[in-house]
């Protein structure tokens, strides 16, 4: 009896952690392209996360008041939305600030510091100060158990898979495509990459807007996790970059090693202290660690 | 650009620029304004610390650190702290079930007075310990960081975390900080009642002679070999390495200074404003923090003072009057500062407002600038310059003399005109 319990909470525990992981993963890709690969600040990263967000609820909420017939599938076409609104979003934001900044680093991360904030006053006009949350279809809801005295909520079971799909999407765009090879090849020499025929503002261009998209897809999936306010975004961006950063900014299985690795020392010192004291542990130990290595886990290979 | 810049950097100039900073908070704001706004603006000029020291730190040294806000609450903690075991005497604190010790501690069910509160009872203590807690953090972050030379923007994103860890911490520990009131109602500092107009009116002019001292500090410091050497860092480091000098330690040195100020800036702000709270110490202000220096000019020690001040008029002004304008300005003034006038205010000014000066200037004396110089350059003076310049250059053609003539006088004139 004793010795079920032990093992039910120790697997109640994995799977926090695991949902927590997912949660961060998704968070950090997006990141994990513009940041990693273009090497692009974007404070604004949260921002398009709450774009995603509210997206899922106007389109819940329109699809309820329409076509409630259709509200099962909406959420799922709905998370489509989420991405395509983000991309557009991002390729604007991009085409308008982002591209005349490339050369100052740190003047971007204050221009889309100002982004995000004119963003977050936007959010406040359009959709008011309370936070919202969009309603859940039904399949959902709940949780299952395999085994007696597991009990594991369907919602992140949701966020998992979709986190999977999101990370072999972008695997494949990355390591497979026509679109990642121009994205690598620019990173490793733009001017190289100009003069064998890759437009590399195109490129620049696209790789932003997809990074946002991602991020939307993010927010989308959080929705059903919690609810979403006009500032929900600045909770999630110093996370992101700690991932990204701890991960060894070039490499995407870094920013998922450095996902797992955040989350499960997280959940687990959650479990002995109180969340906020969790929280910090977890923070001073990445700080901590990216300051005897600030290369990250994973470095990646090129000549400083 | 760097042409530009350099003037800024010359010990002789910017004496005027101090002056006119002193005689506006000395003078003009105690005269225009009441105590109640003379208050609101010392606790802007308690921010003026943070944005000066970041014109070393980032504008200098290019080195930002989205952190200054740690800093800042760490210098304003010490000295909150400080007032706070003086405010809780065992006599006005008779009704807690332990008194003696801060009303907050007695809400969280605390009976005795934590270990680390206890030197904070001693002013000497309490002003070291705002001065060396500061400035021992940076250096613990600065040396970790810069001798691996992290910098740009890793360096901004873990000192962003720092800021994320300390007021997450504070928050979380309410019965040690005070959690998110923070430390709240304080009262006399020995035994002197800083809530009085009086005191307040002595607090401002403190504050504003220590802002018009740090500012000194930093032209001193700027004028100086290492002013050179963090404009050459920023630039070219690795130059700089290679010429032999130890990086790093100039770029800890810069960091623990700007610490430093930003603690001075705290413990004036508690002071001034009765209160500190991790509000102040949180990735949001410690990126406006930044945006004072950067509206101000960020290579401009007086322009970032008037910058901190004309951010914070607008931010009380339009969050009082139009609370939904607000947010969008800011994010026009942090897009519009880094697009348009990465020199800010003082950028404007140097560029601007001061050739127009000069333009209006020589307008006036244009006369007194063409006798002087003008000579050899129009044709009429031609016979004038012969006949003066004699016989040694009695056979220099007309192509000798124009030859010979542009490079003092005709920039000058051309500009007069």
């Amino acid at each position: 009896m004793a010795f079920e319990d032990i093992g039910g909470i120790i697997a109640m525990q994995g799977f926090a952690g695991l949902s927590l992981f997912s949660v961060l993963l998704l968070m950090a890709l997006g990141l994990a392209i513009i940041f990693g690969q273009m090497g692009v600040i974007n404070m604004a990263h949260g921002e398009f996360m709450t774009i995603g967000a509210y997206t899922i609820y106007l389109f819940t909420s329109l699809a309820q008041a329409h076509l409630p017939s259709l509200a099962p599938y909406s959420f799922v076409i709905a998370i489509g939305g989420a991405f395509l609104i983000a991309f557009v979003v991002g390729y604007l934001a991009e085409y308008l600030l982002i591209r005349h900044l490339y050369r100052r680093p740190l003047d971007t991360l204050l221009a889309t510091w100002g982004l995000s904030l004119g963003m977050q006053q936007i959010f406040r006009s359009t959709f008011g100060a309370k936070e919202v949350s969009p309603e859940v279809p039904e399949w959902l809801l709940g949780s299952f158990q395999p085994v007696e005295g597991i009990d594991i909520p369907i919602n992140g079971v949701f966020v998992m898979g979709l986190t999977l799909l999101v990370t072999g999407v972008v695997f494949i765009l990355l390591y497979r495509s026509r679109w990642g090879l121009c994205v690598r090849a620019t990173v490793a020499n733009r001017t190289m990459s100009n003069a064998v025929g890759i437009n590399t503002k195109k490129v620049d261009r696209l790789t932003f807007a997809i990074g946002c998209g991602i991020a939307g897809i993010a927010g989308a999936a959080f929705t059903t996790i919690g609810s979403t306010g006009p500032t929900s975004g600045s909770l999630y961006i110093v996370d992101s970059f700690l991932v990204v950063t701890f991960g060894g900014a070039a490499s995407l299985l870094g920013t998922i090693a450095s996902a797992f690795g955040i989350a499960q020392t997280q959940s687990i010192t959650e479990f002995f202290l109180t969340g906020s004291m969790a929280k910090v542990l977890t923070l001073l130990l990445i700080v901590t660690i990216l300051m005897i290595r600030p290369q990250g886990l994973f470095a990646a290979k090129i000549r400083r | 650009m760097t042409t530009k810049r350099l003037p800024l950097l010359s010990p002789e100039r910017g004496l005027g620029s101090i002056i006119a900073l002193a005689a506006v908070i000395f003078v003009l704001f105690p005269l225009v304004f009441d105590i109640f706004r003379l208050n609101l603006i010392g606790k802007y000029l308690s921010y003026a610390f943070v944005a000066v020291g970041l014109v070393l730190l980032w504008g200098y040294g290019g080195i930002l650190s989205l952190g200054q806000g740690v800093f800042f609450g760490l210098g304003g903690y010490c000295m909150a702290m400080f007032l706070k075991l003086e405010a809780s005497d065992p006599v006005s604190t008779k009704i807690q079930s332990t008194p003696g010790i801060p009303d907050f501690m007695d809400w969280n069910q605390l009976t005795a007075l934590p270990a680390f509160w206890e030197p904070f009872k001693f002013l000497p203590f309490a002003l070291l310990a705002m001065l060396v807690i500061p400035a021992a953090l940076a250096y613990v972050m600065g040396a970790a960081m810069f001798k691996r030379r992290v910098g740009g923007v890793y360096f901004a994103i873990i000192t962003q975390a720092v800021a994320l860890i300390l007021s997450v911490l504070i928050i979380g520990q309410q019965g040690y900080t005070g959690g998110v009131n923070g430390i709240t109602d304080l009262k006399t500092l020995l035994g002197w009642d800083i809530r009085t107009e009086s005191a307040k009116y002595i607090l401002y002019y403190a504050n504003g002679v220590l802002l018009i001292g740090a500012i000194l500090v930093c032209r001193h410091l700027l004028s100086s070999k290492l002013g050179m050497l963090l404009l050459a860092l920023r630039d070219k480091e690795d130059r700089v390495r290679f010429s032999g000098y130890d990086v790093a330690n100039f770029k800890i040195f810069v960091f623990c200074f700007a610490a430093m100020l930003c603690a001075v800036g705290g413990a004036l702000f508690t002071l001034q404003v009765g209160f500190m709270s991790p509000s102040f110490v949180g990735i949001v202000p410690s990126i406006e923090m930044v945006i004072f220096a950067a509206v101000g000019g960020r290579l401009s020690l007086v322009g970032a003072v008037y910058g901190t001040l004309l951010v914070n008029f607008g931010k009380t002004y339009f969050s009082e009057t139009f609370p939904d304008l607000w947010l969008l300005l800011m994010a026009a003034l942090f897009i519009g500062v880094v697009l348009g006038f990465p020199n800010g205010l003082a950028g404007l000014w140097e560029s601007h407002v001061k050739p127009w000066w000069r333009r209006r200037g020589n307008a006036t004396r244009l006369p007194v600038v063409g006798e002087a110089r003008q000579g050899g350059v129009m044709a009429d003076d031609k016979p004038a310059l012969r006949e003066r310049d004699g016989a040694p250059v009695i056979n220099t053609t007309a192509s000798g003399v124009s030859a010979m003539s542009p490079s003092p006088a005709s920039p000058t004139w051309r500009s007069a005109n």
